[in-house]
């Protein structure tokens, strides 16, 4: 265990290392850091003075040994465009991305494992039918569709919801979040709705598909000739067998899901790191699309890392076998 | 004496009309609907310029009089705008059938791009190996740890502001092209590099090599032919991808211009004026949108299953 632990926290250092070159370069090389920086009045000498006080003289290596101990520190210079810290706009947006990655990955699984039971047990009937041919249709359908078709439908022609913001946020030390406010409830539901819809059609059929396995295997027909409730036999015996894919395939696509935000926060205005990221590729903003590309990086590895030990922590085989290799 | 079992000589057309994947197609009448429908859609494509009531990149025929009409079978609508018109006057219709030439001209060009880049990443790690292959597959493993929007999205972002001083015309269709056919060569990359792995211990590449065929004519003329069918499968699959991916960057702003219209653009243009009611310059262009991308997904996943040998 601890000597596969130190594997992948080995390659994911290396993950991390060459995105931070690519950050690097993009930071660097990409537009020159100088001209972005200053008015078009700025003298000759003042732009050498600039570019000698950032370092920007320096080797190439050195440089980069100072961005990636930067960035380690959470610094990122300032953006180019509001003249503001990055590492500052960048945390005033995380609570909101944050809140609602997570609101759509609870949407995702409340609905998609009952339905997947649902459909698993009960493979003939309509109503399995129906959501299983609808699922189709719903990831043909790109993110901004479903988001456009859901303001359309609760909050132009119902009027039931809000189509763009937070509602009502409450700062508690620096964390902005909306969940205390009856608004901000209100606010976060269709975008939610939005960003999970794909995750939910695909826990659905990943726990169908392993619920009809299980189904079929002799532990379950022997708990039935036992006599145990069918309630029993789903839910103690089947479900508990088919989560531990489940719990991989969340873990992994909470990367997609924060990815996926940066549609979800265009379609519905949400002020995320998603829409920052948006705004600074439209601007040429490239300290701003470093940080955003580092930190994703950053979350997606850290994610890859936790599931991946998770994985060996729940399974026993796996355990075994990689002591064995 | 039986009869000598020398098969007639049988034209090409006659061979296609026998084969499985026909007989495959034939059987199942949604496939024969997604494949009429992805034909109709690429035809309507190619002559946009022919069946197109107006020309919506002709900016002299616009009149701002024409613009935010409801479809002509509607309350105010007119005869000359059979789904209406946009905010500048377009007609809804023909910029449909322009943006559906673009977007496919787009998607087409990135799945080629995309294609041959993993195709020649994958035959080059499978066959001849060693760092060559570590390195390409490390590169491709730090890219699949980002979802495929994401880095189409950054490629998009460096690209445009590397091109946007040098080139005008046409910079944003190139920059698409590269930002979607870059982001989706790693499959093409895997899959090819495992069949290759298989196929080069086989006696005809080894027979290849004996009679002192180069490294490059094997992999290529010998070697090729025998992935090329996954990568079918996986070029239609990315085909509803790409499109999908095409929609959402000039949806967000980042892909083509509005003067000259994809389908997500005109989503984006309409999703502005979805809350005065003018709910017809989203829904035609998203229900083309939707339409295109079904029928493509259900073509590639027929491909898939009649393609694949353990389910025949």
């Amino acid at each position: 265990m601890l000597a596969y632990s130190i594997r992948r926290i080995f390659e994911a250092v290396i993950v991390m290392l060459t995105v931070a070159l690519l950050a690097f370069i993009l930071f660097r090389f990409v537009g020159d850091p100088v001209n972005q920086m200053v008015g078009q009045d700025t003298t000759l000498e003042d732009r050498e003075r600039l570019r000698e006080e950032l370092g920007l003289n320096d080797p190439v290596p050195i440089q980069f040994a100072r961005f990636v101990s930067n960035a380690m520190q959470l610094e990122f210079g300032m953006s180019y465009q509001v003249k503001q810290p990055v590492t500052r706009l960048i945390a005033e947006r995380f609570p909101a991305t944050f809140e609602l990655s997570i609101a759509a990955s609870l949407f995702a699984l409340l609905l998609g494992i009952p339905m997947g039971v649902y459909t698993g047990i009960h493979r003939d009937s309509w109503i399995s039918k129906t959501f299983l041919s609808l699922s189709l249709v719903g990831i043909s359908l790109p993110t901004f569709l479903i988001g456009i078709l859901l303001i359309y439908i609760f909050a132009v022609i119902l009027g039931w919801l809000p189509s763009f913001g937070r509602g009502t946020v409450t700062n508690i030390g620096g964390w902005r979040t909306g969940l205390l406010s009856a608004s901000g409830w209100k606010a976060i539901i269709l975008p939610a709705i939005t960003l999970g819809l794909f995750q939910m059609t695909l826990v659905t059929r990943l726990v169908r598909s392993q619920m009809m396995e299980v189904l079929r295997t002799d532990y379950i027909k022997f708990a039935r000739a036992r006599g145990l409730t069918s309630r029993a036999i789903n839910f103690g015996h089947a479900l508990k067998n088919t989560l531990i894919p489940v719990i991989t395939i969340i873990g992994l696509q909470l990367g997609a899901i924060i990815a996926f935000a940066i549609i979800t926060e265009t379609v519905f205005q949400w002020p995320g790191m998603g829409l920052l990221f948006i705004q600074s590729v439209q601007n040429a903003d490239i300290p701003v699309m470093s940080a955003y590309l580092m930190l994703v990086a950053f979350l997606f590895v850290t994610i890859n890392f936790i599931v991946d030990l998770l994985y060996v922590w729940i399974d026993p085989r796996i355990r075994i076998l990689s002591r064995e290799t | 004496m039986t009869q000598p079992s020398t098969p007639a000589v049988r034209t090409r057309w006659q061979r296609i009309a026998e084969s499985d994947l026909l007989f495959s197609f034939r059987r199942s009448p949604i496939v024969v609907i997604a494949g009429t429908l992805t034909a109709i859609f690429l035809l309507m494509a190619l002559f946009a310029p022919l069946i197109a009531p107006h020309n919506p990149y002709d900016l002299k025929s616009l009149s701002l009089l024409d613009s935010n009409l409801p479809p002509a079978w509607a309350k105010d609508g007119d005869p000359r705008f059979l789904l209406g018109t946009d905010d500048q006057g377009r007609d809804i219709l023909s910029t449909i059938l322009y943006g559906l030439r673009a977007s496919l001209l787009i998607s087409i060009l990135a799945v080629t791009l995309a294609l041959t880049l993993g195709v020649s990443l994958g035959l080059l790690s499978g066959y001849i190996g060693g760092t060559l292959d570590a390195i390409i597959m490390r590169i491709a493993d730090v890219q699949l740890t980002f979802p495929a929007i994401l880095t189409a999205l950054l490629i998009d972002g460096i690209a445009s502001t590397l091109l946007k001083s040098r080139i005008s015309e046409n910079s944003e269709l190139i920059i698409l092209v590269i930002a979607i056919g870059l982001s989706y060569w790693v499959q093409y990359a895997r899959t090819v590099r495992s069949v290759t792995l298989v196929e080069k211990n086989k006696e005809y590449v080894q027979a290849a090599r004996l009679i002192g065929l180069s490294k490059i004519a094997i992999m290529f003329k010998h070697v090729l032919p025998n992935v090329m069918s996954p990568v079918l499968v996986l070029a239609t699959i990315n085909l509803a991808l790409a499109i999908i991916t095409e929609a959402t960057l000039s949806f967000l702003g980042v892909g083509l211009p509005p003067t000259e219209p994809s389908l997500g653009t005109m989503i984006q243009i309409g999703n502005k004026y979805l809350f005065s009611g003018s709910w017809w310059m989203v829904a035609f262009p998203g229900i083309t949108l939707a339409l295109l991308v079904l029928a493509v997904n259900l073509l590639g996943d027929w491909l898939r299953d009649a393609l694949n040998p353990r389910l025949r």
